[in-house]
């Protein structure tokens, strides 16, 4: 019994949380029970029932449904940006780190410049030069900002990395740049960034959601943001849409949150 | 003055010039570079070829890059940044000037908000470290950090506006200063957690320092320790912590000022999005970036003079 009691208490709920997501993000849109876009004028606005467990929405969408869908595109938006942001960030770091002058003066000049914009209003400023934004533009708009982070880390590795002493001996030994790079460089660089990405996720997909509520979104995929937007124009008569549509958004964030801090105390031996 | 206060000021002040000419190009360049024409974007693809043409030509987009640019200068040169697609009458700064104050009273009061709930709690936490205020400290950092603005404005609207009635709901008349706190905490509240575990840390390394234990030892009371000997040197961190989190803030007003239907910067700038009114959507992105720049100057500069170590690095 104590066993158990002590298991539970290590198993970290935020992990439970992300694996939870990523479950429902790939297969949610098979359980779901009705179609989300479908149109029920009868029955809108209604409190959960078991008919329809999390209650109906605007023109009488099934709110476990639509919740089921928009976890897919959280999930699918979350993971091609932080995906591209990881990929390209680290590439321009680690150049930047190893190579110094002109390239690391031109890469943190831009990525200082980048961040001195609150990033939903870069967001809303690129997304407003597209006609019809979707959901390509969407994830080009928030890649635009979201490869900083990653960049900044792997810089920051890489100026230490450089100098130590297997990179050192790998240089002496004539091993060519791009070698020491991909095989000694790299290799180093994935527990930062890999706390980095878990939490990044969360930041992602909590701006989709607001640029989602917003009206920002793309157009016709359900969306969180968009529930609870629709949620938030008829909060002071029917709540529960709102209530459960941010509810997911809160739990998904929180379960990101916290595995990242987990990740951080088990992979970053300085933190013991 | 000394040589090296002047070298440090002077080298900050260098530094945000360069962003700020940094910021005017990348905004100008932000709708010349983007794939997509901007014309299109506000026409839509129904527009007829002379309708467009016209709009190239009021736009200037019709002329080279470089043509565009000083004119672009010259807009935000005169002060004007330019006039409005949907009101040609009204430059873009008198739109701008119009809303401005309501957005600047919001984002200061989430700040009160946000240090008034970080400081105490943050001390608290820091001195009674693991210990229950700790544990309380920390769960309502991580419930602070992880519940998104756009659905704690709805939450708080809910609680004390329509359960418990105690403050207006949105959309009632603006005049009351009760008004602003739910914005205000809607605003605050992810800027206070961060704070709140910045201040606890700050004060927890303060506190292992001799010069604490000394004074202990020569029996300085603890309520007097905690406050003129370790907050005052805890909080020059957490300022600097919190100037970095105000693009959080002000993102987090255009997002409140939607919520709680208040006039002001943010919905200025969604107005203008949906209505592809692109200089009004440069004017805002350049105001707010603009902001966030000279802010963090501004404590840079404070940073600089009240603690001697900083100009070195």
């Amino acid at each position: 019994m104590s066993r158990l009691r002590n298991r539970l208490q290590r198993t970290p709920v935020g992990l439970l949380i992300v694996i939870g997501f990523f479950v429902i993000g790939l297969i949610g849109p098979w359980i779901a029970p009705y179609d989300p876009l479908a149109i029920d004028l009868l029955h809108e606005y209604e409190p959960p029932s078991s008919r329809h467990l999390l209650g109906t929405g605007d023109n009488g969408i099934d709110i476990l449904s639509a919740l089921l869908h928009g976890a897919r595109l959280a999930a699918i938006v979350g993971l091609i940006v932080v995906g591209m942001s990881v990929v390209v960030g680290t590439a321009l770091g680690t150049w930047a780190g190893y190579f110094g002058r002109m390239t690391d003066h031109v890469v943190t000049g831009v990525a200082d410049l980048v961040q001195a914009f609150p990033a939903i209003v870069l967001n809303i400023a690129v997304l407003a030069l597209v006609a019809r934004p979707g959901l390509i533009h969407l994830i080009v708009a928030l890649a635009i900002n979201g490869w900083v982070l990653y960049a900044r880390l792997a810089r920051a590795e890489t100026l230490t990395l450089r100098e130590r002493e297997f990179v050192q001996a790998a240089r002496a030994l004539g091993v060519p740049t791009r070698e020491v790079i991909r095989r000694h460089v790299i290799p180093n660089l994935t527990g930062p960034l890999v706390i980095q990405a878990t939490t990044g996720l969360g930041v992602v997909i909590l701006a989709e959601s607001t640029l989602s509520f917003l009206g920002l979104g793309p157009g016709k995929a359900v969306s969180w943001g968009a529930l609870l937007d629709q949620g938030t124009s008829v909060l002071l008569r029917f709540p529960h849409v709102a209530l459960f549509s941010g509810g997911a958004i809160a739990l998904t964030v929180l379960g990101f949150n916290l595995t990242g801090d987990w990740l951080r105390d088990r992979l970053d031996p300085r933190l013991r | 003055m000394s040589p090296g206060l002047l070298r440090y000021l002077a080298g900050r002040l260098l530094r945000a010039l360069l962003t700020v000419v940094g910021l005017v190009t990348l905004v100008f360049l932000l709708v010349r570079l983007i794939p997509g024409d901007p014309v299109e974007a506000i026409l839509g693809d129904q527009a007829g070829p002379e309708e467009k043409a016209e709009l190239r030509r009021a736009l200037d987009l019709d002329k080279p890059v470089p043509d565009q640019y000083v004119s672009f200068l010259g807009d935000l040169a005169d002060g004007s940044m330019g006039t409005s697609f949907r009101q040609p009458d009204r430059s873009v700064w008198s739109m701008m000037d119009a809303v401005l104050p309501h957005t600047i009273v919001l984002a200061l009061a989430a700040l009160l908000v946000a240090w008034a709930v970080a400081v105490p709690l943050g001390t608290v936490a820091a001195a009674r470290a693991r210990q229950g205020w700790d544990k309380v400290a920390s769960t309502l950092a991580v419930a602070g950090l992880a519940i998104p603005n756009i659905w704690l404005g709805p939450l708080l609207i809910l609680a004390f506006g329509v359960k418990l009635r105690w403050l207006p709901l949105p959309g009632d008349d603006l005049a009351g200063p009760e008004s602003l706190i739910l914005p205000a905490f809607t605003v605050g509240t992810a800027l206070a957690a961060v704070l709140t575990r910045q201040t606890r840390a700050a004060m927890i390394e303060v506190l292992s320092q001799p010069y604490i234990t000394a004074a202990r030892a020569r029996g300085v009371p603890s309520y007097r320790l905690l406050l003129r000997h370790a907050l005052r040197n805890a909080l020059l961190p957490v300022m600097t912590i919190g100037a970095a989190q105000l693009g959080a803030l002000l993102s987090g007003t255009v997002v409140t000022e939607k919520i709680f239907e208040r006039p002001g910067l943010g919905t200025l700038f969604l107005d203008a999005f949906f209505a592809r009114d692109i200089p009004v959507v440069q004017g805002c992105v350049l105001v707010i970036a603009l902001i966030y720049v000279g802010v963090n100057l501004l404590v840079d500069l404070t940073y600089g003079i009240v603690d001697p170590r900083v100009r070195l690095s």
